[in-house]
């Protein structure tokens, strides 16, 4: 068998057994598609967990970082002599100490020739940048110490102007956050003939919005523990990316790789916040390597809030033009992002991910955008849940919604008017990405008849024209996403530093019990129940009998971790590789037992048996035998195991409708959800319960961002949302029971069929959220709210467009066709 | 330094505490009950609840010295006897968690409403877990635990979902 899977093979493998009905795995087994209660939960739920914080070693000390109270400044001077003196404090530190040795925080994506990638110390030595930023540490014997000497390290600044503003930014003359100025990198791309495409175009929708700057918010704050052992060092990290993390901690500090161990135990959540390299990883390695002990550091909310890495932060201005029928001819965007004050991991890539996404599940002849990075002094943004893909749906959903306002269209008919259609799959879009496989039609229609479209809209008309204070609205959110992060050579033509393939190992163990070690790297997804499903049905062993190893570079040493929807898509797959490498070997050995040729034995229920013969062994009797060893055919290596990697050769195309209805109070502009319906389209599904967690997830951090969060810094650079109590995540009270279903088609690009689920919720909800707030205020004049829609904004909304309250609407003649028009007139090409 | 006995899942300790200490940090540091976690430091989140003389506190906003003479559950003390307690099980049957940082805090939290309210409406569970927060779920699956946690723990038989 090759390294890699014949993918189309197993497909055909798959298919064949659809007429049995019910779910269907490989070799027609029942586990994939169950809904299996997860295996993950037993120790969760009893406490019995492993997270970095509950790692207490003998001799560990904990350190504490001194953070810049100033968004941007000269250090002239630190000193950390009387925090070195205090009872219970081992040493302390200012960057200069770690001069020579500390390197800079890795930027594995150069996106493009002119991009400019600062020096990034893990301490700064003489200028900050952010507030926040590491300036000195203190090391000691606990945490509430180490905390207590932290007022005793003295620091000298000289203040710098703030730069806060993108547009400032790039203005002449603006106050430069690095020496090479503002700008961070320039992008662009087009596909098709935009000129034509916008020059006399009979409708134009022209429309800037602000992706709001995001705080990602797992639940389990950052810790790192850094342990000097024999040679080298093991470093027990709240990551999403032990293996990323290992080679670049390698690079970063000299420590060579193959002493460095990397752990990440249980991790409490991430939503990207996790794949980042960071200075505190860094520097409690230097210290523990320094110190001969074990350090550990653990975050706390509000420093959290301050460092770890931001999300979105992108002004977008997208223009649309469309033919009067409503078919649109092109699009044209023009971004600018937020890097903040420095590139980490991925920062200047995370726009490129939705560069290919803005013209969404729609046709079109042409395409152009162009992206401009800024530095900014700001917490540095990088990947959050969808990475680059929200923006880019929120965009053109918000901008087709426009468009259905200006014909005086039903949402749903412009984009009906616009979408690949069913038979038109696999389809390469203007962007040059090919989907391979999807169904709007299906999932629109499902959607719309769980949601009660039409008596929703009736509701409407009738609140309308009765100029009820409390008007409802209704969103409308079709997408597809890019994800699955994988093709290796798509990634490099991208100049992004490494591949997308992803590694598992399978293992037979004598008892005949199965051992399954994977390169992803779980964070609540839920990896042990679903892996163990996937070799249970390839395999034909029992779901209890099957064990998933990861997490660890000791144990599982190959692998690319768990980020952009990739684990099931790449990793999974991977798994059933490797599964299908170890029955090939399995079928030798029985073959041989039984004194048949190769060809005569067949697999099925877990058995190997000579073609029309009761003659057979199982699998689990082919375990014991590999490992006797006793007797196995000439050059039979005596174990029954194989690893595989996978890389797919295309992304992975996950869609859906999203449907949700809002009532606006138009006396206060509070937003209700009223309901909330999802059809998504995952491709096949190896555990139903696993996949609703996933949507559902997803959509409440959408609707996060619709409503309730945003980080604020202030006129000077200070984050004012540095709590809980600042930065609103949604909690249960805030949120509906959302509705969600699931239209199936398999995709093309992987023998499971499979589609990345992890972030659709998340691209989906967001516009279909404020698309619904803007299409209840549509009869008072109001065509956008800006993100998130909290009361007041939607008040100044209505106060802005004279209507709002009591005033109610300007009545019906003026509804939803009549606001577009002047708008539109007055936009700019 | 002050002494604080405290009796934590049943097992009474005796320790010196220094007056400042965090009830979580004292569960999680020294008696090594590091089943409650810590998800913030303003007393929002409430991963850190526990039952502090059978009501929910959130311990992050408690200190060691005024729990002295206290009855403490975490949620590594809750089910006896090897088995789950009904909550637990609920939890795990209505797939409520994903990565599991809250879930400590959120069954505590649960336990305690259901004994104002042993059959809570949706909106009830709602408000009453308004206190704490879990970023993966999106909640309908906790909403769903908890009413199933609730009848199970009334004693009625509730089908798996």
């Amino acid at each position: 068998m090759t390294e890699q899977l014949d993918a189309g093979l197993v497909a055909r493998q798959i298919t064949e057994h659809d007429g049995l009905g019910g779910p269907v795995g490989p070799d027609g087994g029942r586990e994939v598609g169950r809904a299996r209660r997860r295996r993950e939960d037993a120790r969760l739920i009893t406490g019995r967990t492993r997270w970095t914080d509950n790692i207490q070693l003998p001799g560990m000390l904990h350190v504490a970082f001194l953070r810049s109270p100033l968004a941007h400044a000269r250090i002239t001077r630190v000193d950390v002599s009387a925090a070195r003196s205090l009872p219970g404090v081992v040493a302390a530190f200012a960057g200069r100490d770690f001069d020579g040795e500390q390197g800079s925080l890795p930027c594995a994506w150069p996106v493009s020739e002119d991009v400019v990638i600062p020096d990034h110390p893990p301490m700064a030595v003489d200028r900050v940048r952010y507030v926040g930023e590491a300036v000195a540490c203190v090391v000691a014997t606990d945490r509430y110490r180490a905390a207590d000497a932290l007022e005793a390290v003295e620091v000298d600044y000289e203040p710098l102007e703030a730069v806060l503003d993108m547009t400032e930014a790039l203005a002449e003359g603006a106050p430069a956050v690095h020496e090479a100025g503002n700008q961070a990198f320039t992008w662009k791309f087009s596909g098709g003939d935009v000129e034509a495409a916008f020059r006399d175009a009979p409708v134009l929708i022209d429309r800037t919005y602000v992706q709001q700057r995001l705080i990602p918010t797992a639940m389990e704050p950052r810790a790192v523990v850094a342990v000097p052992e024999g040679e080298g060092f093991t470093l027990y990290s709240a990551t999403q990316i032990p293996h990323i993390l290992r080679v670049m901690l390698a690079l970063t500090t000299g420590i060579p790789e193959h002493l460095l161990r990397v752990v990440a135990p249980d991790v409490g959540g991430g939503f990207g916040s996790k794949l980042q390299v960071t200075a505190e990883e860094v520097l409690s390695l230097l210290l523990a390597r320094r110190l001969g002990r074990p350090v550990k550091w653990t975050e706390s909310r509000s420093e959290g809030n301050l460092t770890v890495h931001h999300g979105r932060d992108q002004i977008q201005r997208i223009s649309l033009a469309a033919e009067r029928d409503g078919r649109i001819r092109g699009v044209r965007v023009d971004l600018l992002a937020d890097m903040g004050a420095y590139l980490m991991l991925v920062t200047p890539g995370v726009p490129l991910l939705g560069a290919f996404m803005y013209n969404g599940v729609y046709k079109m002849d042409a395409y152009d955008f162009t992206c401009t990075g800024v530095f900014t002094t700001k917490m540095p943004t990088d990947a959050y849940r969808g990475a680059g893909r929200p923006e880019a749906t929120f965009a053109i959903e918000r901008a087709v919604d426009e468009l259905a306002a200006e014909l005086g269209l039903d949402p749903i008919e412009v984009r009906r008017r616009n979408w690949i259609t069913r038979e038109e799959f696999p389809y390469t879009t203007v962007a040059g990405l090919t989907y391979d496989s999807g169904d709007y039609e299906a999932a629109t229609e499902r959607a719309v008849a769980l949601f009660g479209y039409d008596k929703l809209r009736a509701e409407q008309a009738d609140r309308r024209e009765r100029r009820d204070p409390v008007q409802l609205g209704i969103g409308v959110s079709t997408y597809t996403e890019m994800c699955g992060l994988a093709p290796s050579r798509v990634l490099g033509s991208l100049s992004y530093g490494a591949g997308g393939w992803e590694h598992a190992a399978v293992r037979m163990l004598p008892t005949g019990k199965v051992e399954v070690v994977t390169g992803t790297s779980p964070h609540g997804q839920g990896h042990e129940t679903a892996w163990s499903q996937i070799v249970a049905d390839a395999l034909g062993v029992p779901f209890e009998d099957v064990s998933v190893l990861h997490g660890d570079t000791a144990v599982s040493p190959r692998g690319l971790d768990t980020y952009g929807s990739r684990s099931l898509v790449v990793g999974g797959v991977a798994v059933l590789a490797a599964c299908e490498k170890v029955k090939e070997k399995a079928k030798r050995l029985a073959a041989h037992l039984l004194e048949a040729a190769d060809d005569d034995v067949e697999f099925s229920g877990g058995a190997f048996r000579v073609r029309g013969t009761e003659a057979g062994r199982t699998i689990q009797e082919l375990a014991l035998a590999a490992f006797a060893a006793h007797d196995l055919p000439d050059g039979f290596e005596p174990r029954l195991d194989a690893e595989a990697t996978f890389d797919p050769e295309n992304f992975s195309f996950p869609h859906g409708t999203h449907l949700c209805a809002v009532e606006v109070d138009t006396e206060t502009g509070a937003v209700r959800i009223r309901s909330y319906v999802a059809v998504d389209d995952v491709g096949r599904v190896v555990n139903p319960l696993i996949v609703e967690g996933q949507v559902h997830g997803g959509i409440a951090q959408g609707i996060g961002q619709a409503l309730y969060e945003e980080a604020v810094y202030d006129t000077g650079g200070n984050l004012l949302t540095t709590t809980m109590a600042d930065y609103l995540i949604p909690s249960a009270a805030d949120l509906p029971d959302f509705v969600t279903d699931r239209t199936e088609t398999p995709a093309t690009s992987n023998p499971l069929g499979v589609k990345g689920v992890g972030e659709a919720g998340t691209i989906a909800s967001t516009p279909a959220v404020v698309n619904a707030v803007v299409d209840a205020l549509r009869p008072y004049g109001v065509r956008d709210v800006p993100m998130p829609c909290t009361p007041e904004r939607v008040w100044r909304a209505l106060a802005r467009s004279g209507g709002g309250g009591t005033a109610g609407p300007p009545g019906p003649g003026a509804a939803a066709d009549g606001t577009g028009a002047a708008e539109t007139a007055g936009g700019a090409q | 330094m002050p002494t604080v006995t405290v009796t934590v899942d049943g097992v009474t300790y005796e320790e010196e505490v220094e007056p400042r200490l965090l009830l979580v940090h004292f569960l999680r540091d020294r008696l090594g009950k590091t089943g409650t976690p810590v998800g913030c430091d303003t007393g929002n989140c409430g991963a850190c609840t526990v039952m502090l003389d059978g009501r929910s506190a959130k311990s992050c906003s408690v200190l060691a010295v005024q729990a002295d003479g206290s009855d403490i559950v975490t949620v590594e003390g809750l089910a006896s006897g090897g088995g789950l307690h009904p909550m637990q099980q609920a939890f795990h049957e209505e797939h409520a968690l994903q990565c599991g940082y809250c879930t400590p805090g959120m069954i505590m939290a649960a336990i305690d409403l259901l004994k104002d309210d042993p059959d809570p409406s949706e909106e009830a569970v709602r408000a009453g877990l308004e206190g704490n927060l879990c970023r993966c779920t999106g909640y309908c699956t906790i909403v769903r635990a908890v009413r199933r946690g609730a009848r199970s723990m009334s004693g009625e038989e509730v089908p798996a979902p």
